[in-house]
């Protein structure tokens, strides 16, 4: 095009392209954040609903402690500390089961909900880039999740603790001895770590795993996310009689391959939480699955540059 | 510095060729229509313009390289893909709120204001919206953005003539000044005419024909022969003839008026016009050669 015009206009144009235009990252991550939960509403629905719902069912629990503790006088402080201990075990289990779900459901339709509803046209139209927009969706499941599972568990946890306290206190049953065993703190911190080292970390290649197949899908993302490892287990089922890709699965579900054998009956506190820290640290599955899932999103960082609306 | 520079763009999906050795210049503060028959290529080069998809070729945006850089790009570039983009789960406020936390150069006042002279509400969700309104809604975003280049591919489809003529009127009033591009592709190509200072024809991937309006409305003519005269007018080269209501019509290029305007009568031709000449002409050639 032919422009005479266009040398009267050079002077305006040069002084607009001055102007610094930037929003700084954690900036635009933030917004991207919040962007995520306007759209699914479920992941703070889903666990503030289950930890209602546990509360209530504790309060229940409670409200049959003292009958229990004096069934319960004449067992050992262990067993004792166990009684007062279960409703604390429960809320935290319940909320958690809660929360993993939505943060299943949630990576599986994070990429991809926006290419089926062509939005991915919009939100490619603003200077955000893929990395951002695949990381803050990522933070959903590996980070804000965990947090929110464990501020609910807590307060849970709280007010349980306390009206425990209350009822024993009101209805005049000794449970000193179960009580000195017990360490609210403890109990958090050991939440906290569990809620870091098994469900945002360790967790982390699943759901790096469905990030990228929602990117990838164009149809049908929960198939394509269960078939292939499926597949890939019945292969080695069937090629060579042993389970080893379904078990590493398993293992890592449960908390590490060292863990891979359940150890089912006794789901208490600390026996959630995994080997001890520094342990946990040191080990390579724990790095493993680091690297693996930040394969899987930079694969779907990739992938969401490719990809249009379907 | 030209706003976009493409030389030797090449796309093709599988065996079909989208895009065939594009050559294009568009200068700053232009208006550029890209018109072209359905699959001519247009998606695509819009879509290579602002970054969607890779490409083969030379391509430079703002001097910038699309492909490599459409978050930086994005900074100065608007893109209404088409009407049907924003998310339906989206309310107004947020769309606001979600715009000013990411976007540098977007004027939240601007934008208000803009919405301000429509009825939608800021607690509305887009998919409570009309097609029209949400139309609205995506201009004032776009409108209240600070770029240099706007593109705007088929950015009125399905929507009646009172929303198509407001949504021009609001671009050429309350936002085009002449620091600014604009590149649309439409097919409503008469309502567009007046707004345009440039037009591409794309067929089949490849610039067919390039003109800027002066140009367009001092150059060519249409004639309308009278009968007696057409052995006379076909003697004088014309660039293409169609038959309406029996008479023929011929298109001329650089023809002196006044000597056309003694066989028959004389009109300049629309964009329209043009396009039927020079893109229906291949279309006719095309089926020629295959037969």
């Amino acid at each position: 095009m032919n422009s005479a015009s266009n040398v009267m206009n050079e002077s305006p144009a040069a002084t607009q392209a001055i102007v610094p235009a930037a929003v700084s990252w954690s900036r635009q991550m933030y917004w991207c954040v919040r962007r995520e939960l306007w759209e699914s509403k479920s992941v703070y629905i889903v666990p503030l609903a289950a930890a209602g719902l546990t509360l209530v069912a504790c309060l229940f629990n409670v409200a049959r402690l003292p009958e229990r503790v004096r069934a319960a006088a004449a067992l050992d402080p262990m067993q004792q500390l166990e009684i007062v201990e279960r409703p604390f075990d429960m809320a935290g289990l319940l909320i958690m089961g809660a929360t993993f779900l939505v943060a299943l459901f949630y990576s599986l339709d994070a990429l991809y909900g926006e290419r089926r509803d062509r939005s991915i046209l919009f939100w490619k139209s603003l200077p955000v880039s893929d990395t951002t927009t695949v990381l803050a969706k990522a933070s959903i499941p590996m980070l804000v999740l965990p947090v929110l599972t464990f501020a609910l568990t807590i307060v849970v946890q709280i007010i349980v603790l306390l009206s425990s306290r209350a009822v024993l206190a009101g209805s005049g049953v000794n449970a000193g001895a179960a009580w000195h065993h017990f360490s609210f703190s403890h109990a958090s911190w050991m939440l906290l770590y569990h809620l870091i080292a098994l469900h945002g970390l360790g967790f982390s290649p699943f759901y790096g795993w469905l990030l990228l197949v929602s990117a990838w899908a164009r149809r049908l993302p929960i198939l394509w996310a269960t078939l292939p490892p499926i597949a890939i287990g019945v292969f080695e089922k069937i090629a060579f009689n042993t389970s080893y890709f379904a078990q590493l699965l398993m293992g890592q579900l449960g908390g590490g391959p060292e863990r891979a054998a359940p150890s089912g009956t006794s789901m208490s506190m600390d026996s959630l939480s995994s080997p001890p820290p520094s342990e946990f640290l040191t080990s390579p599955g724990l790095w493993l699955s680091m690297l693996i899932a930040a394969v899987f999103l930079a694969l779907a960082i990739r992938l969401r540059r490719h990809r249009g609306p379907i | 510095m030209a706003c976009i520079e493409a030389r030797g763009l090449r796309k093709s999906f599988g065996t079909t060729v989208a895009l065939d050795g594009v050559n294009l210049q568009v200068q700053e503060g232009r208006i550029l229509g890209l018109i072209g028959p359905n699959g001519a290529g247009k998606t695509t080069a819009l879509n290579a313009i602002v970054g969607l998809t890779p490409y083969e070729g030379e391509l430079k945006v703002l001097g910038r390289d699309p492909w490599t850089k459409r978050d930086h790009l994005m900074s100065d570039v608007c893109f209404i893909a088409d009407v049907a983009v924003l998310p339906r789960w989206l309310r107004v406020s947020q769309a606001l709120d979600y715009m000013e936390g990411v976007h540098p150069r977007f004027d939240r006042a601007k934008a208000e204001s803009f919405l301000g002279k429509t009825t939608i509400g800021r607690t509305r969700k887009v998919k409570e919206l009309s097609k029209g309104m949400v139309a609205q809604l995506h201009l004032a975003l776009v409108m209240a953005i600070d770029a240099k280049l706007l593109v705007l591919d088929e950015p009125t489809l399905g929507l009646d003539i009172l929303f198509r003529k407001q949504f021009y009127d609001s671009l050429l009033n309350d936002y085009f000044d002449r620091s600014r591009t604009i590149i649309v592709t439409t097919h409503q190509v008469d309502e567009m005419q007046n707004v345009l200072t440039d037009v591409v024809f794309l067929d089949r991937g490849r610039i067919v024909f390039q003109c800027s309006m002066e140009d367009l409305e001092s150059k060519y003519l249409e004639l309308t022969v009278n009968p007696e005269n057409v052995a006379t007018a076909k003697a004088l080269k014309p660039m293409s003839e169609r038959q309406v209501f029996g008479r023929s019509v011929l298109l001329f290029s650089g023809a002196d008026r006044e000597q056309l305007s003694a066989l028959g009568e004389v009109r300049t031709p629309s964009v329209e016009d043009m396009f039927v000449a020079v893109v229906g002409n291949r279309a006719t050639q095309a089926q020629g050669a295959g037969r």
